[in-house]
């Protein structure tokens, strides 16, 4: 396989965008990711679109199609991707795989969704409709639901607790506050949402013991990257990022089938090869954008991906080493709790975070001297799992 | 003035028990003092209006507007029997609530603006203003509609508000009834804040309600698309 590197990257702020239509933030995004790159007329081969769900959501399907027009790309291939939460993750790799095979060597990947069309509980629902429509969806299963049982036997089982999960929610928010890109920008504290006696009110019960703060928002957004052989990359002069790693695992579609619903094996499986494909070990990495849709998949996912033991990953919460300045900064970028996380938009924003933290470009938010980046896109329930090692070569 | 006409014009008032300040920590840790200002206030709180009347987003432009007109006529006696609570941090003017008594057992609940969001900020008020009728002006029942998704949300689901036949005096969709039995079953989830606030939180909110300018503001009711992004 040839190596492919981000040769550029771009994101459109995560927000509710009632102005922009779904091919207008995928448009925005992908011309970013190519001026980034200093494109300019060069031919892209293909675009690959993750979104999951722009029939549902938009009443618009064969997004690609649009989009390869409205940018002018004609004629490249073009393809939507879909793997629900992981459709970002999952263009990635296909962009990956078209670049390293040889068959092309300039692909834009973009991933994005509009999910703020509808109104909330309905934009739960077509969420929801990733679950097994017999065995979870027909007995009222949502992804915050199941999250909340997840959590339930997770912090039973490793001693996590409510305060843990505020920790998450409030260090991630804080970073929110860093990005401009993110969808919340707003500091909360300890007392707001856990500790006083009223604090139920501002931070109410979503499936417990989830509240308002550990889950994501419903955001809007769209994030860009154009992958390219090196010697383009070389030839158009930006610092370079290779993607080192790519891997992808599957577990089973129900969680009750799972011998230990609190192993997420997939998310194991999917890191352990990506490290192996980079050639790195997971103490190799400087900066991990990790897929907290709720606070709970943060400290879980930092354990089963292998930088921390189980058990462990609440313990690192609490000595701050998730922070930035800390030993292992984890969503740096706020992750889906603060930038947001539209759906399809969430792998390729990971990607995008990450490249300018090895760039040097992330602003305030800097993790200093990153050379080593560990993203986490995580579908369905933990059934199919995207993990990347991005590595900064020049 | 003609006072032999405006004796006319000018509505009579009902005697209303004041509310209370209570203090309300926000998801945020900060403090939001809610209280009841008098006519006085409201040219200062026009100002705060005035912006919102270009915002379409949420139904900011027709909450604006009509809010905007209920306090005019208030300050200058054409309403009746109507209070106005407002929300500050720090001094700063967060939201506006207004309401009026019908009569002394029904209430008509106005409008509701908050101009810092994400922060329940107009939750937090607008169970304030079903406090006030409910509990100190002795209401059985308040008259709710809504111009707004999120209002319908807030207040209608998240109350489980009672459908009531006729129509609520802003002439909008069904209206909907928040009755003390359902308010004193909402309370505990629904209805914050602590009295009496703290002396130093009070004196600053009492000492002037600041107004942020027209841009913070709409900068604060339209959120981020407005910040400058590379």
């Amino acid at each position: 396989m040839r190596p492919v590197v981000i040769s550029g990257a771009g994101m459109i702020p995560f927000e509710r965008r009632d102005e922009d239509s779904l091919i207008d933030m995928l448009s925005m995004a992908g011309l970013k990711a190519m001026d980034d790159a200093g494109f300019g007329e060069r031919p892209v081969d293909a675009l690959y679109v993750g979104n999951m769900a722009s029939g549902l959501f938009n009443h618009q399907v064969s997004v690609a199609s649009a989009v390869v027009d409205r940018l002018n790309l004609l004629p490249a291939a073009a393809d939507r991707i879909e793997n629900g939460p992981a459709s970002g993750g999952s263009a990635v790799k296909n962009g990956f795989l078209a670049v390293a095979s040889g068959y092309a060597d300039a692909v834009l990947v973009i991933g994005g969704e509009k999910m703020r069309e509808v109104i909330g509980p309905r934009a739960t629902d077509i969420v929801a409709c990733m679950t097994h429509p017999q065995a979870e969806y027909i007995y009222g299963v949502t992804l915050p639901a199941m999250a909340g049982m997840f959590a339930q036997v997770y912090m039973d089982k490793y001693g996590v607790t409510p305060e843990h999960l505020a920790m998450v929610s409030i260090k991630n928010q804080d970073n929110g506050i860093l990005n401009p890109y993110a969808h919340i920008q707003m500091k909360i504290t300890m007392e707001g949402i856990l500790t006083h006696p009223q604090a139920h009110i501002n931070n109410p019960v979503v499936a417990d013991p989830l509240h308002l703060y550990d889950c994501c928002p419903v955001s809007d957004g769209a994030a860009a990257v154009l992958l390219t052989t090196q010697e383009l990359a070389k030839e158009l002069g930006r610092p370079i990022v290779e993607i080192a790693g790519v891997a992808q695992a599957t577990d089973t579609h129900t969680l009750q089938e799972r011998q230990d619903p609190t192993d997420l094996k997939a998310v194991t499986i999917a890191s352990q090869k990506a490290f192996s494909m980079a050639g790195l070990e997971p103490s190799d990495i400087d900066v991990v954008e990790l897929h907290d849709a709720f606070t709970i998949l943060e400290i879980a996912e930092s354990e089963h991906a292998g930088f921390f033991a189980k058990g462990e990953g609440a313990k690192a919460v609490e000595a701050g080493e998730t922070q930035i300045g800390g030993s292992l900064p984890i969503n740096t970028s706020g992750g889906l709790k603060a930038r947001g996380h539209p759906v399809g938009a969430t792998g390729v924003a990971q990607i995008v975070d990450l490249t300018w933290q090895l760039r040097g470009e992330a602003g305030e938010r800097q993790v200093e001297d990153a050379a080593n980046g560990f993203s986490l896109n995580f579908g369905g329930f933990g059934n199919n799992v995207l993990a990347f090692v991005l590595r900064r070569l020049s | 003035m003609d006072m032999e006409i405006e004796a006319y014009l000018r509505p009579p008032e009902a005697e209303m028990a004041p509310y209370p300040a209570k203090v309300i920590t926000l998801a945020t840790g900060k403090k939001l003092v809610v209280r009841q200002v008098d006519r006085d206030a409201v040219p200062t709180l026009l100002e705060a209006v005035m912006p919102t009347l270009q915002v379409e987003r949420d139904f900011y432009d027709i909450v604006g507007a009509r809010l905007y007109s209920e306090l005019l006529g208030w300050y200058r006696y054409r309403v009746r029997d109507e209070f106005c609570l407002i929300g500050q941090i720090d001094g700063f003017l967060v939201g506006i609530v207004n309401s009026r008594m019908f009569s002394p057992d029904l209430g008509i609940s106005l409008h509701t603006l908050a101009i810092e969001r994400g922060m329940r900020i107009g939750a937090h008020l607008f169970a304030a203003k079903m406090e006030h009728h409910i509990e100190y002006l002795g209401q059985e029942e308040v008259l709710i509609t809504a111009e707004s998704p999120i209002g319908f949300r807030r207040w209608m689901i998240e109350y489980n508000l009672e459908k009531r036949e006729g129509q609520h005096e802003l002439g909008g969709a069904t209206p909907f009834a928040l009755t003390r039995d359902l308010y004193f079953r909402n309370k505990e989830r629904l209805v914050a804040g602590e009295r009496p606030v703290p002396p130093e939180l009070m004196g600053i909110a009492e000492r002037e309600i600041v107004v942020a300018n027209e841009d913070d503001i709409l900068e604060k009711i339209l959120g981020a698309r407005r910040r400058e992004v590379q």
